[in-house]
């Protein structure tokens, strides 16, 4: 349908598809370099969250200003009550730079969903978080081999003491698909699946604002309506805010948690 | 349509697919939140950890609900 011809009709609002997710290269198409719009997001995301810590940690004073101030409250917070709430200090403090890496990496990538202009989560699509949990999927395995070895970890997890030893047929098979399968996927499936469905939400409620102020012939009925939509929009993003961080939070202990069940048992 | 179509039904058969998937992980929801929030009632000074416990169990509950949502997507 050609531009004139839906402005006249107008008859759908123009509601988001899974194909946003899939957008077109704009540079080095037909390389394995291409990038298209998420891409870009990543790029330009990664050298912000570079540059801006990186000038904090640069100009960091003994009294801290307050922008130093909230960049150190998101540092304590994850060693305060991510990492040493569930390891301890003793073990949490090698882990440390993973998880705040972790943290704030995906904090931001998530954040900008709801920046104007991005309008598009960097982990919207499923190759980020996929990184993500790959990286703590080895992490995990590494502490395993180093703290217990190889069979002690795999012995530990999946032939538990004080089971029968016909449950091991059925226990052993599942154990060990989850420490190699479901962990990393599940990692991988909530962080996606969620700022997937945060996108497709937000851009939903937008549309249909937009459908009903501008495009609906009633402008009595139209216009009432649409600002309700837009109204709840606004709320949605907000609340797409908090997801943005509740999930950077999850899997930052999650992750945490599963190297944290590498080490033997006390 | 005919005079015999007395309902028509159109769209995505997913969609109802999701609508029950969400029916679990709201059960597990409403449980793991109403169970914290009796929990850090009865204690309030653990309620820090509890909060932390809480969240674990809310991202493996959630994530039964994401699978719905993923399936939807990936089976056309």
């Amino acid at each position: 349908m050609s531009e004139a011809m839906g402005m006249l009709l107008a008859a759908e609002p123009d509601l988001p598809t899974i194909d946003d997710f899939l957008p077109r290269g704009i540079l080095f198409q037909g390389t394995p370099f291409e990038i298209n719009r998420i891409i870009l997001i990543r790029i330009v995301a990664t050298v912000l969250l570079l540059v801006v810590l990186g000038i904090t940690a640069k100009r960091a004073k003994l009294i801290p200003g307050r922008w130093q101030g909230v960049v150190e409250m998101g540092i304590d917070f994850v060693r305060d009550s991510v990492v040493y709430q569930i390891m301890g200090e003793v073990r949490g403090k090698r882990y440390l730079p993973m998880i705040s890496t972790l943290f704030f990496t995906i904090f931001v990538f998530n954040l900008c969903g709801i920046i104007p202009g991005m309008n598009m989560a960097a982990t919207a699509t499923v190759v980020m978080p996929l990184v993500f949990a790959v990286w703590v999927l080895i992490q995990y395995w590494i502490t395993a081999v180093r703290e217990k070895g190889l069979w002690g970890y795999i012995r530990d997890e999946c032939f538990p003491k004080g089971v029968p030893w016909p449950v091991y047929i059925l226990l052993a098979p599942i154990q060990l698909c989850e420490l190699v399968l479901i962990r990393p996927a599940s990692l991988t499936i909530r962080l996606f699946a969620n700022m997937v469905s945060g996108h497709l939400l937000v851009a939903t409620t937008l549309a249909f604002a937009q459908y009903w102020v501008i495009e609906s012939a009633n402008k009595l009925a139209g216009i009432p309506v649409g600002m309700l939509w837009f109204l709840f929009g606004l709320v949605l993003t907000l609340f797409e805010a908090f997801v943005a961080f509740l999930q950077a939070y999850v899997f930052a202990i999650l992750s945490t948690v599963y190297i944290s069940m590498s080490y033997p048992e006390d | 349509m005919d005079i015999i179509t007395l309902a028509e039904v159109a769209g995505n058969l997913s969609v109802i697919g999701y609508g029950l998937a969400t029916l679990g992980p709201g059960l597990g929801l409403g449980i793991l939140f109403g169970k914290a929030m009796e929990s850090t009632a009865r204690q309030p000074e653990v309620s820090g950890k509890i909060q932390m416990i809480m969240f674990i169990g809310l991202a493996l509950v959630e994530v039964l609900g994401l699978l719905g949502f993923v399936a939807a997507l990936i089976v056309k």
